[in-house]
């Protein structure tokens, strides 16, 4: 089990309440897109990606941004009990999605750009370190029922 | 690869960086440690506490690489040879953490410049900082 301070828990949910999980999760999920492109492989259901203008405006991916960071959501109110959290995600992403858990890291670190963008100063070194460390165990949840 | 429009990009958010290039340097560094503290194993003899002298000055160093490779844009392995040389001898830092210094170095400019980190120039700065890391470790073996 992971263990968090109460400090790191306190850093993780107060910026969480910030967070608008519409815009966050699409502009996540675009700059994933954007900025390693070859994670379109996962996404060829979605229309038009052809230009960084046409991804950012896609609604599929907004929605699915949205999703993405929903489910997010559930780390931060389980940081206690991530792994079970993320279990039915994990064979899901593993036997049907089939997507390299690598992926899962490189969206963490988009979403730790993301959350700096928005609250600057706010987001800390001590806040960074706690949200690193939550979107790696977060990726390490999702990987762990692959086989 | 770096292609013209990542080169344009990269020149673009360097003017804004200009003239803070050793305070964005220092907060990188201060970030890394205190994000990855396994890369505080490669200060063992610096004072790596908030404000430190060690870390600003190594944080300038850090920037003024930077700034060399992106005035040398299309020659970044002939502009940092000596700084590849020495880390293939004498540093020696693993591979790994050039990422690592490179994403802190992604939320420095996105804390201080959101508006003009861009998903376009998010990419090619991440490019940009990756061309650097290669350069660094190139010669390792």
């Amino acid at each position: 089990m992971v263990h968090w301070t109460a400090e790191e828990k306190q850093l993780i949910t107060s910026l969480w309440g910030k967070v608008n999980v519409e815009e966050c999760g699409a502009e996540a999920l675009a700059r994933l897109l954007i900025v390693y492109p070859w994670t379109q492989r996962f996404f060829s259901s979605f229309g038009n990606l052809s230009s960084p203008t046409a991804i950012i405006g896609n609604p599929k991916v907004r929605a699915h941004g949205r999703k993405v960071l929903t489910s997010f959501g559930e780390a931060v109110k389980n940081l206690d009990n991530i792994k079970a959290t993320y279990a039915k995600l994990s064979e899901l992403h593993c036997e049907k999605l089939h997507v390299d858990p690598e992926n899962f890291r490189l969206l963490g670190d988009i979403l730790i750009i993301v959350l700096a963008s928005h609250f600057a100063r706010d987001f800390t070194p001590a806040c960074q370190f706690a949200w690193q460390k939550l979107v790696g165990v977060v990726a390490h949840a999702l990987a762990r029922k692959y086989h | 690869m770096l292609t013209a429009d990542d080169k344009k990009l990269i020149l673009q958010i360097w003017e804004k960086v200009l003239g803070h290039q050793e305070d964005f340097g220092a907060e990188a560094l201060e970030r890394m440690f205190a994000t990855y503290p396994q890369t505080k194993t490669y200060f063992p003899h610096f004072d790596l506490q908030h404000g430190s002298a060690q870390v600003k000055g190594h944080g300038k160093k850090v920037a003024a690489a930077l700034v060399e490779a992106a005035n040398h844009i299309d020659d970044i392995a002939g502009a940092l040879s000596k700084l590849s040389d020495l880390h293939a001898q004498k540093l020696r830092v693993d591979p790994v953490n050039f990422k690592l210094l490179g994403q802190c170095f992604l939320v420095v400019v996105a804390i201080h410049h959101p508006s003009v980190l861009t998903p376009e120039v998010h990419a090619s700065l991440d490019k940009f900082l990756c061309a650097v890391g290669n350069v660094l470790t190139a010669k390792y073996r």
